[in-house]
């Protein structure tokens, strides 16, 4: 009799989108093929600027894997980037290994180097702001090494040797060379489809169930553990990747550039401005943020009159990171992605 | 036949125990409700007995199988799942994807996991929720969902944390029902943690005191509710509007 | 179960473990008699445990308002670092520009800071108060990126000094300590013992204890815990305002030196128990030592990695801190 009443249930809400993941995979491949052709029309200068923010988008898709769709906060990211980046310029310089085997070796090294972390902080269960400053202290703690240590040539870090000509095997090109640029996007679209392929198939899935709830996970049978070192280890390689590529366009690479504290922030902000947990949020925030410094340098090499005084100063561009970090955080928690996705899902 | 069986069971937290020395056994296709009043231990029990929580002394057997201090992902393996109090959906996920999630968790291919996560949706009566988020259900869906997640793996004993509880009476019926059903169409075994007196009278077969961290009686729901002394144990407690 | 130690529990409990205090002075001493034989030299070590110390007693004073605020807020604050060095251009300005003693500038900044602290909490900070931990951990990264790199804008990359007048080396067990060294050391256990008196015996102090322990609870008794937060936030930015105006004469004045304190002061925090405040204090001091002391111990490398090994062991094995309550 009273059941009668419970049929006056609300009516269910609309239903949740299921994660797109082939859509996802269909918008790299046609934007990859779409930015193919971009070095022929685009001058020398701002394919720099492109292929920076490719450098960045991939460093920050390994660390949206690990703290976003992870959930483990990472504050170190500049441990998985210092690792490509040194161990593809060690391999280089001392043993004359190419860099495509360097940035396989990065990876290999990064992943077990988060394998490691990952353990002793799960172990320990580590969680918040106590596994933040446990990641920020690992990478410190390389950075402090490599500044110190000759096996890597201290402080001073590596020069990679320059070639007369053009050579793919060693990965490096005349300065400007549209090969570059091509390299970058193919990286960048193998991290994002990596990704993808990740988070939609049953190990992503159930990272991920980990990562919203990690006592129900292993209530449904879920070894926890595991899928958040494999996470993790993905990050890493992931991660890897941007400084094994950073350091062949560079050709330069030391301690504080590979290791410091400003490398894991950069892991960051382009995933927070762009989306966290959101595929494209590290491509958008690298995309915004990657030319910003190029414009404040402008401004600040000829700048307005009244801001003469500044002329030659570095700084304005972070300065502008930290506001545009704050303003997201404060008016746009889920990011530029993050809203426009819930503007269009609302119509 | 014992299907479950837990020996002296004991854990202590800082020195006060919080469960000592509770056993018992419950056979297979049975329903045993475990009653107590507030820090009787009950919820303790429950932990220990699903692996969320590492006993200080005692085993849990499963058929058999000694699963003591297993971690849970390999109790729910050994055939046994829980479900929690509050209720812990994957946020993030659909009702139907937190369902296949935990298909998939025992093994199986991707696209059967959705057909029998689909099932299971259906068996427990949350149908029309199925790609609602999980995020903002009311409560009596939260419950199902926990059900569902728990049933997803076809677990033989399933452990109930105080299912009832947070849902008007109205819709404890059909869940009581849905339990009954699971039983008699298709043997699972039933351990429940309740409060909610009416339930544990219907449901169970038997039904184990505790108090103060130690089994006061077991017996069936009219030996355990004539006991003078579970009389005494629940008195002072609250009367409150559930029971 | 819980492995986050109890910050709140934790904030300004004056009682100290005793036997774990005596446990890490016999660690400190084997120490200290290990880098004795490895250095063979009574002056190299003598002077290594004086400056320890001295320098131990300003990452306590930094350390202090960075717990003070974990504590209360529950805000990990990168902040931090930038607010001390804009301390330490603030005091290199007035001093370079109105020929004040430093001093002087000490009192102007600790007032300054105090209300830009207040400031920063109640027009950015408040705004994501209740959010989830990160987003309140990347507001104050922002903040720091803002402040270092505007320092960086109008002051430029070179490095600035501050003299103290009359300042002059002071022989001490065998040492010699700068005066400023000293002066600064006394300044940090003197503002140290007025936080702490803050805290304890006036109604202010007891109003942030009890939103630290309970939140809610204070709000039941009637405690604005709004006004609390922003007056907590502004004391612990104070004290590193302080910081600033008491180590300008003894660093290179540079816009990441304030940074480079925050790593530590992060590790003094964690140390000494997140919200423990008493314990900042003594955990600078024994990062002061492990600093220097480690350095003669583990020759070749930076100073600072022997802190961190001290800091990532402690984080495993004991996230509660050395003189946090056990879990």
């Amino acid at each position: 009799m009273t059941a009668a009443t419970t049929t006056a249930e609300p009516a269910p809400p609309a239903a949740l989108p299921r994660q797109p993941w082939n859509r996802h995979l269909a918008v790299v491949a046609v934007l990859a093929v779409l930015l193919v052709p971009l070095p022929l029309v685009l001058p020398g200068a701002q394919e720099a600027v492109v292929v920076r923010v490719m450098i960045f988008a991939i460093l920050s898709i390994g660390w949206n894997v690990m703290s976003g769709f992870g959930g483990m906060f990472s504050f170190g990211h500049a441990a998985y980037f210092g690792l490509g980046a040194y161990t593809t310029a060690w391999l280089l310089v001392e043993r004359d290994v190419s860099p495509w085997i360097g940035m396989a070796a990065g990876m290999v090294v990064a992943a077990a180097f988060a394998v490691v972390i990952g353990f002793l902080a799960l172990r320990y269960e580590l969680r918040g702001a106590y596994f933040a400053l446990a990641t920020f202290a690992f990478a410190e703690m390389l950075r402090l090494w490599a500044t110190n240590s000759d096996f890597v040539h201290r402080a001073e870090g590596y020069h990679v040797p320059l070639l007369p000509e053009n050579s793919w095997w060693y990965l490096q090109f005349e300065p400007g060379s549209p090969h570059y640029f091509w390299i970058a996007l193919a990286l960048t679209v193998a991290a994002l489809v990596v990704s993808i392929l990740f988070l939609r198939s049953r190990a992503g899935q159930f990272a991920l169930a980990a990562r919203d709830d990690e006592e129900a996970a292993a209530s449904v049978g879920i070894p926890v553990m595991r899928y958040k070192l494999m996470t993790m280890a993905l990050a890493g390689a992931i991660s890897s990747v941007a400084g094994a590529f950073y350091v062949q366009y560079y050709l330069f690479v030391d301690p504080d550039l590979a290791f410091g504290s400003s490398q894991s922030i950069q892991a960051i902000l382009p995933a927070v401005i762009g989306g966290v947990a959101t595929i494209w949020g590290p491509v958008i925030g690298a995309a915004v943020l990657g030319p910003l410094s190029d414009v404040t340098a402008t401004v600040l090499r000829n700048p307005p009159p009244f801001l003469d005084f500044l002329q030659g100063r570095g700084g304005l561009d972070v300065i502008l990171y930290g506001l545009l970090l704050i303003v997201i955080i404060l008016l746009l928690p889920k990011g530029i992605y993050g809203a426009l996705r819930d503007r269009w899902s609302r119509r | 036949m014992t299907l479950l069986r837990v020996e002296g069971l004991t854990k202590s937290f800082k020195g006060l125990r919080a469960v000592d020395d509770v056993g018992f056994e419950v056979a297979e296709g049975a329903i045993l409700g475990i009653i107590g009043p507030n820090g009787a231990g009950k919820t303790t029990t429950f932990n220990l007995v699903a692996g969320a929580l590492a006993p200080d002394a005692g085993t849990v057997q499963l058929d058999g199988t000694d699963i003591t201090g297993r971690p849970p992902h390999r109790v729910l393996a050994a055939g046994m799942a829980r479900t929690f109090q509050l209720m812990r959906p994957f946020y993030s996920m659909s009702v139907l994807e937190n369902v296949t999630i935990a298909v998939l968790a025992g093994g199986g291919s991707r696209r059967t996991a959705r057909t029998a996560a689909a099932e299971v949706i259906e068996r427990v009566g949350l149908a029309r929720w199925r790609d609602a988020p999980s995020e903002g259900l009311p409560t009596a869906a939260l419950k199902r969902l926990e059900l569902a997640r728990a049933l997803a793996s076809r677990p033989r004993v399933l452990l109930l944390d105080e299912v009832l509880a947070g849902l008007v009476p109205a819709e404890r019926v059909p869940v009581m029902d849905l339990l009954d059903e699971l039983r008699s169409q298709e043997g699972v075994t039933l351990v429940f943690v309740e409060h909610i007196m009416a339930a544990v009278m219907r449901l169970s077969d038997s039904v184990l005191v505790l108090d103060l961290g130690r089994v006061l009686t077991h017996g069936s729901p009219e030996e355990v509710t004539r006991d003078p002394r579970v009389i005494e144990a629940y008195l002072g407690e609250e009367p409150d509007a559930d029971r | 179960m819980t492995t986050t130690a109890p910050a709140d529990a934790a904030a300004t409990r004056p009682p100290l473990p005793w036997g774990r205090v005596a446990w890490v002075l016999g660690v400190i001493v084997v120490a200290i008699v290990l880098a004795y034989v490895q250095s063979g030299s009574g002056i190299v070590v003598s002077q290594a445990v004086v400056t320890g110390i001295l320098v131990g007693g300003v990452y306590g004073l930094v350390a202090m308002g960075l717990t003070l605020i974990f504590g209360v807020l529950d805000i990990v604050n990168f902040a931090h670092g930038a607010f001390l060095a804009l301390a330490l251009f603030a005091t290199y300005w007035l001093v370079a520009s109105t020929g004040m003693h430093p001093y002087v500038a000490l009192g102007i900044c600790t007032v300054v800071m105090f209300v830009l602290g207040a400031l920063v909490q109640r027009g950015i900070l408040a705004g994501a108060m209740g959010r989830p931990l990160e987003n309140q951990l990347l507001i104050t990264l922002g903040l720091a990126m803002i402040i270092e790199n505007a320092l960086l804008l109008l002051f430029g990359a070179d490095p600035r000094s501050v003299a103290l007048p009359g300042d002059r080396g002071v022989p001490i067990l065998g040492a010699v300590a700068d005066l400023s060294r000293i002066l600064a050391f006394a300044g940090a256990i003197v503002l140290a013992g007025l936080l702490f008196l803050l805290l304890q015996r006036t109604r202010l102090g007891t109003a942030i204890r009890a939103v630290a322990a309970d939140q809610a609870g204070a709000e039941l008794v009637g405690i604005d815990t709004r006004r609390i937060y922003m007056l907590t936030f502004a004391i612990g930015t104070a004290c590193a305002g302080a910081a600033g105006a008491l180590v300008a004469p003894l660093v290179t004045i540079e816009p990441t030196t304030g940074a480079q304190f925050n790593i530590i002061a992060f590790v003094v925090v964690v140390l000494g128990g997140m919200g423990n405040v008493v314990g900042a204090l003594l955990s600078g001091l024994v990062i002061g030592l492990a600093e220097q002391v480690g350095g003669l111990l583990l020759p070749g490398q930076s100073p600072l990695l022997s802190v961190f090994i001290v800091f990532v062991l402690v984080l495993f094995l004991r996230p509660q801190g050395l003189f946090g309550r056990s879990g």
